[in-house]
């Protein structure tokens, strides 16, 4: 698909409109859990999970990956993991995961 | 030539800038990854001063709503380019803008408050950990409030058309990347503090 092409199959504005409302959600929703002190012992899973579900739709929908060339979203993926995996090496190294 | 047009000389059919710019953001990937993983290691370790209590969620959700909001401002921006919308173009440009600042507005006063209270850069790990990590996104938010200024005078001189539309869309990649890091600082920092 040509870029032209591709600028023409971006999500249309109900579409973002849409993503805002669900973005908006997760985000009460984070700050919702946050406050229950019932759910401090599984606090850390259930933010991430909702941190990565808002990552995931910005870069998607709003950075147009999911209509966007392949190429693109492996040259942004393989630094993320990357990323991710010297901060899970560096935070092992230091002992963060045993206090 | 269009813009367009130049794209399809490129061995691959898409366009030269747009590829370097997407290199650009998995390199900015590494580097908040570095930040982050830093804050992460030393939390906790501070022996002085104020610690992640001094954290204020109900400000910072205001702030993390308000730099969201601008991200949606943003694509409307870039539809609108796309369309020739010349009016609307600049409205959601000018609103992207507006939002930064005033997410840049809410980093000023806590920043100002947390020095207020004690918390420097020199104070503890906390303090050199946050301030660097904040401080580092809050200069991304502020190059990108500049960008967008320029693309709206630029629109304001009419030589924004949709033929320059690829323009918008990698200022639109920088400010959805910065929104991006700003989610996961949110949760690492101010939700998951020990």
């Amino acid at each position: 698909m040509t870029e032209r092409a591709q600028q023409q199959s971006h999500p249309s504005t109900a579409t973002y409109l849409i993503i805002a409302a669900i973005l908006t959600i997760i985000t009460l929703v984070e700050i919702g859990v946050f406050y229950v002190p019932a759910l401090q012992r599984v606090l850390a899973p259930i933010l991430l999970l909702l941190s990565g579900a808002k990552f995931i739709l910005v870069v998607m929908f709003y950075m147009h990956l999911k209509q966007d060339h392949k190429l693109f979203a492996a040259i942004f993926t393989i630094p993320l993991l990357i990323a991710i995996g010297v901060a899970i090496a560096l935070m092992a190294l230091f002992g963060v995961f045993v206090r | 030539m269009s813009e367009a047009a130049v794209a399809h000389h490129t061995s691959t059919g898409l366009d030269s800038r747009k590829m370097a710019f997407w290199t650009f953001i998995g390199s900015e990937c590494l580097l908040f990854g570095s930040l982050i993983s830093t804050y992460l290691v030393y939390q906790g370790r501070s022996v002085s001063g104020p610690t992640t209590d001094i954290l204020n969620i109900p400000l910072t959700s205001i702030s993390t709503f308000v730099l969201l909001m601008s991200s949606l401002a943003m694509v409307l921006a870039l539809a609108a380019v796309t369309r020739g919308d010349a009016l609307w173009s600049r409205v959601w440009l000018a609103t992207t803008a507006l939002l930064g600042s005033g997410f840049l507005g809410f980093q000023a006063y806590e920043f100002t408050h947390f020095v207020h209270e004690g918390l420097t850069l020199q104070t503890s790990l906390f303090g050199s950990t946050f301030f660097v990590l904040t401080g580092f996104h809050g200069g991304h938010v502020f190059v990108g409030v500049l960008w967008l200024l320029t693309l709206l005078v630029r629109s304001f001189q009419r030589k924004l058309g949709p033929d320059k539309s690829l323009q918008v869309e990698l200022a639109g990649l920088y400010w959805h990347f910065v929104d991006v890091v700003w989610i996961v600082i949110f949760t690492v920092v101010y939700l998951l503090r020990q």
